[in-house]
């Protein structure tokens, strides 16, 4: 792949890149339009995140990439042999050892730390957009901090359903400014968006918006005082490794609806089994 | 005993493999060549050429085969190579006034300077399958004449001799570039037309038939249509004057739209612009309805909340790239938000039977 730049895109597009996730750092939460590229994979396929990861790789960095919690899943494998083939950086599925993380759908479970990169692919940057599906009035809301239909849209699934039926791409609020969607991450893994020490960058590819939340920034999931937000999982042990806080996958193992719970983060799961635990399903 | 899934790098190129096998077809026969594709599939390949925006004909031709045939895989190929290429610079404005004319046809003037000019066209023909095809691919010549000397003018310019059309001047600023700055609202026209020109062929005539229908009707008539070669011409700064660099086959369709005057304007017959590369006329002419419907803010029309009315909605779902990845990623595994829907489901379900059996007890 000599005949491409580092990471695939010229330097001056990563320069472009750059100064929209500077922007985006500098006012946490905003959506900040960018001239997003046609990648050789197809738009909703993580395309925005690559073009983040694309702009931050530098060649001493280790790349880890996930989708769905999981290094094995097939569009995790084609993203990172995309990144070992256009930039030769080395490769990891070690949440700790990796310097910039690309994912979709989850947050790790081990914490991490100061000096790493989170990069997450978003199909949907705007919050509102299923309640106003115009982009012409929901830049106006943002700017003029008009999220009542959103707090709205909040109590009249409380009054229907006894809940918040939000059960993924949970709103949250960013600083106390900006109405934010952390991307299609189960509402368990929110609380783990606020006062992170590792940088958080959000890349849209199709809708062209890159956003972003600096180290430890404030980020609160929407709730009310009565209603207060509660993360959740299924309530289960992790059927391989026994652990009780992670966030876990539903898998069918029979003909007869028989099932199991797994860690959907991989690695974290092996570790633990590497550790000598135990979950009652294990060999 | 269950093992978590492996192997998706392993599935990934055994994919890729039957793929490759899968594209070549029976090896009996034999392979096609991209000459074969560029010469005897060329409106495939226009169509490639125009929404891949880039003109390339061998590239395209490629990309048809790559892809199997399937015409929006291989746009999307030439879309991914095309952002790649470096710029070494832009071309002056082709003028199309001075094409030379393969096709040029006015459904307003009878006869006009210039003639009307069938060129080669489905048009008349009528559509019975040509059984003789299949057997031998032989064809007579063409009959040949001289063309016309000088330009073919533009119709449109008739019309507005005598102020009948508006005024459509010239204008220097220079046009957005679609592809180096986020798509924002509202759009100008030349961005509408820049996305129009790579617009989904099909989402652009279903648009267009919806305004023939009554959906922000205006009547349209097809003022000309010409499909022939223009030279592109580039300023070379180290020469200080414009060189031919090559030539471009385009289609382009201005119609002539009924228009009764608005609170800001007078009654005269108003615009609709398409311009395509290659020979695609169906493309061109939907761009120019579509075109049309958009400019309704302009002119002091009403929005009637039609479809091809809204810049937003039509210039956002217009890109079959962006429309094709997105639809096509919910292929992808989304089990982490299916569990938590899952979970939500089973709870709002237990809620909802345990408050039914407390109405029964009661």
């Amino acid at each position: 792949m000599n005949a491409y730049n580092f990471a695939y895109l010229d330097e001056q597009t990563k320069r472009m890149i750059r100064r929209a996730i500077l922007k985006g750092l500098a006012i946490p939460g905003y959506q900040v339009p960018f001239a997003s590229r046609e990648m050789p994979m197809p738009y909703g396929w993580g395309t925005g995140g690559v073009q983040v990861s694309a702009a931050v790789l530098t060649p001493q960095d280790t790349l880890k990439v996930i989708d769905q919690g999981a290094d094995d899943t097939t569009n995790a494998v084609s993203i990172r042999t995309f990144f070992e083939r256009t930039a030769g950086v080395e490769t990891t599925t070690q949440t700790k050892s990796a310097t910039v993380i690309q994912t979709r759908h989850r947050i790790p479970e081990d914490p991490l730390t100061e000096g790493q990169i989170l990069v997450y692919q978003v199909p949907i940057p705007e919050p509102l957009r299923f309640l106003e599906p115009r982009e012409s009035e929901t830049r106006k809301m943002h700017s003029l901090e008009e999220y009542g239909l959103m707090h709205v849209k909040l109590y009249e699934d409380i009054s229907r359903h006894g809940h918040i039926a939000t059960s993924y791409a949970y709103p949250v609020k960013v600083e106390g400014r900006y109405v934010m969607d952390p991307s299609p991450i189960p509402k368990f893994d929110n609380p783990k968006l606020g006062d992170m020490a590792a940088i958080q960058l959000f890349g849209a590819g199709r809708e062209q918006r890159i956003y972003a939340l600096p180290p430890y920034t404030q980020v609160i999931s929407l709730d009310f005082e009565d209603h207060p937000f509660e993360a959740s999982k299924a309530d289960h042990p992790c059927g391989l490794c026994g652990a009780k806080d992670s966030y876990l996958d539903e898998v069918i193992i029979d003909d007869a609806g028989g099932r199991m719970f797994v860690c959907s983060d991989t690695n974290y799961c092996t570790a633990r089994q590497a550790a000598g635990h135990k979950g009652k399903d294990a060999a | 005993m269950y093992v978590a899934v492996k192997g998706g790098e392993r599935a990934i190129e055994n994919a890729h493999a039957w793929l490759a096998e899968e594209r070549r077809g029976n090896t009996d026969i034999a392979e096609l060549s991209i000459a074969q594709i560029r010469e005897q599939l060329k409106l495939a390949v226009n169509r490639v050429m125009a929404e891949g925006s880039l003109y390339d004909p061998d590239l395209a031709a490629l990309a048809i085969k790559q892809a199997r045939g399937d015409l929006i895989e291989a746009i999307f190929l030439i879309r991914a190579y095309r952002t790649t290429l470096p710029r070494f610079g832009t071309s002056r404005p082709v003028d199309t006034a001075a094409m030379a004319c393969d096709r040029r046809i006015s459904a307003t003037f009878k006869d006009l300077p210039g003639g009307q000019i069938l060129g080669p066209t489905f048009d008349y023909t009528h559509r019975l399958l040509d059984f003789k095809l299949a057997a031998d691919g032989e064809i007579p010549d063409a009959p040949l004449r001289e063309p016309e000397p000088g330009d073919v003018p533009h119709v449109t310019e008739f019309l507005n001799r005598e102020g009948l059309i508006e005024d459509a001047p010239n204008d220097e600023t220079p046009p957005p570039d679609l592809t180096r700055e986020p798509l924002e609202m509202p759009a100008d026209r030349a961005l509408r037309l820049q996305a129009l020109t790579r617009a989904d062929e099909g989402f652009a005539l279903g648009l267009a038939y919806s305004t023939q229908r009554g959906y922000a009707r205006n009547h349209a008539f097809v003022g000309e249509l010409r499909i022939g070669t223009v030279p592109v011409e580039m300023e070379i700064p180290e020469l200080g004057f414009a060189i031919e660099i090559g030539e471009v086959t385009l289609t382009e369709c201005e119609t002539v739209n009924q228009f009764t005057g608005s609170k800001t304007e007078p009654a005269q017959f108003t615009r609709g612009y398409g311009l395509v590369f290659g020979q695609t006329e169906r493309k061109a002419i939907s761009m120019a309805l579509v075109d049309r419907a958009l400019r309704w803010e302009e002119l002091g029309e009403d929005f009637e909340g039609a479809p091809a009315q809204d810049a937003e909605f039509v210039l956002y779902h217009a890109d079959n790239i962006q429309a094709t990845g997105f639809l096509e990623h919910i292929k992808l595994p989304h089990y982490v938000d299916f569990q938590s829907e899952l979970e939500l489901v089973r709870k709002l379900r237990r809620e909802a039977e345990a408050s039914q059996l407390q109405e029964a007890a009661e």
